[in-house]
């Protein structure tokens, strides 16, 4: 995939704002002030939350439950808004 | 191939000449024939290109610069209210690098309601990082899209060709429409080094902190400033190849000149004949057409008019609570010279208010008659 890339001087930047680190290595989770924690007795594995996530940071594991990438999660608390059992908490980050 | 036709097919004819590949645009009085013509040619596909109509003139821009980011070479056009809607995108053009190449058709800013010709419309733009080209005859502005594409894809900077409404755009000229295939050889097809590519994915535009956003904006000033060489080398190799020259300036009877009248687009054609009867009454003077605003011909301008015992600025613009632009910049360009003229900033024919031979000669006279200019604005003609 790619690496993050490390510049010294303008000379090295292309000429636009281009890869300035693409989003495998630019992280954005630390932008969280909110992280869903995911309750996976009331979860039915419906995979809603992981089709409204705007930062594509939900995957779905072996066993068909949601996680939540926090390397990208923004905290938005999308997903805990729509979940249809109320199965995803906003819990405030320390 | 010779041929009669108004000023925005000359815009139109460019774009084709140059095998322009997408063109997305939103029709506006003046300019629509230039859309109209363009979307002939590829409903005949004379031009073969892909048309993309929009539902405003933000997204033509938005359009255009999705088009050139993925390597097309893109063209668009429009106009006043227009040009206003598009600015947000503009600065976006600029900072993304696309060499989009746009006809603005100088059109004065409503209200009141105008079609009428004035620059503040493209003046307004002038911080956007654009390249502006100043057009006056309607050759030039066919010859300019296929200029204006060989600089604006060697810098990566998108450039606009300006032309006055009606006065240019709508004026028919005969026109030497030029061999594709010498336009061929001296437009070759376009590379972009930075385009979209699924093989190379990265991110385009991201946010970008203050740690690297000033080196970025250092390179755009320091590429756009590429151009004023570039316009030289390719206007010269224009004319080595189509026996017309194009240059940053163009200037008449200037060699040994007291009094240099600045002017720019149609008004400095019309200034040719006033200059022509006042030399022979034994006048000593000159004329400097600015034709690239943008980046301006400092340096030029400098060799031009230093030295000069006064100089006048005509501007079909306003900058309010300041002057026309084409006098505030000249007039910055000289200020640290030793021998800076005094200069004069005369605004005239705003909102498509003629300015025939005897209002030129009325402004020309009374610079010879003043010892010194008063304030940064001189309106002429004002019904008071």
């Amino acid at each position: 995939m790619s690496e993050e890339i490390k510049w010294e001087s303008q000379s090295d930047m292309p000429l636009m704002a281009m890869s300035l680190g693409r989003m495998t290595v630019n992280k954005t989770g630390s932008w969280r002030n909110l992280r869903p924690v995911i309750d996976k007795e009331k979860c039915i594995k419906c995979g809603i939350c992981w089709k409204f996530c705007p930062d594509v940071a939900i995957s779905i594991d072996e066993e068909d439950y949601p996680v939540v990438n926090l390397d990208f999660c923004k905290g938005c608390g999308i997903c805990a808004t729509e979940c249809p059992k109320d199965a995803i908490e906003m819990v405030k980050e320390e | 191939m010779q041929k009669v036709m108004m000023g925005n097919h000359a815009l139109s004819w460019g774009a084709k000449l140059s095998r322009a590949e997408v063109i997305a645009a939103y029709p506006i009085t003046p300019q629509t024939e230039v859309v109209e013509l363009l979307s002939n040619m590829c409903a005949d596909g004379s031009l073969k290109a892909e048309f993309i109509k929009v539902e405003s003139e933000h997204s033509a821009m938005a359009a255009s610069m999705g088009a050139a980011a993925a390597g097309a070479r893109t063209f668009t056009a429009t106009s006043s209210q227009g040009l206003a809607l598009m600015h947000e995108v503009l600065h976006w053009a600029t900072g993304a690098r696309l060499p989009i190449v746009m006809g603005n058709i100088n059109r004065a800013m409503a209200p009141p309601w105008s079609i009428w010709t004035e620059q503040t419309d493209s003046i307004a733009q002038r911080d956007t990082g654009w390249i502006q080209i100043y057009t006056s005859s309607i050759q030039e502005i066919m010859d300019s899209v296929i200029q204006a594409y060989k600089v604006a894809e060697q810098i990566y900077i998108p450039t606009m060709l300006v032309l006055d409404s009606f006065v240019l755009s709508h004026t028919n000229e005969n026109c030497d429409i030029p061999d594709q295939d010498k336009v061929d050889a001296y437009l070759p097809r376009f590379e972009n080094a930075y385009r979209l590519n699924t093989d190379k994915p990265a991110a385009f535009g991201g946010l970008t902190g203050p740690d690297w956003y000033y080196e970025l904006r250092y390179k755009i000033e320091r590429d756009i400033q590429k151009a004023i060489p570039l316009f030289t080398e390719t206007g010269k190799e224009f004319g080595e190849m189509f026996g017309r020259e194009y240059g940053l300036v163009e200037t008449y009877k200037l060699d040994d000149a007291d009094v240099v009248l600045v002017a720019s687009a149609s008004i400095a054609s019309t200034a040719r004949p006033v200059i022509d009867a006042m030399r022979k009454e034994g006048h000593k003077v000159g004329l400097v057409r600015i034709r690239v605003f943008r980046p301006f011909p400092s340096e030029l301008l400098r060799k031009l008019l230093a030295g000069r015992k006064k100089v006048l600025v005509i501007d079909r613009n306003i900058s309010f609570g300041m002057s026309g632009a084409f006098y505030a910049e000249t007039k910055a360009a000289l200020y640290n010279e030793k021998k800076a003229p005094p200069m004069w900033g005369y605004i005239a024919g705003l909102g498509g208010r003629d300015v025939p031979l005897n209002v030129i000669r009325d402004m020309i006279e009374q610079t010879i008659a003043e010892e010194h200019p008063e304030g940064d604005i001189v309106w002429i003609g004002v019904k008071r």
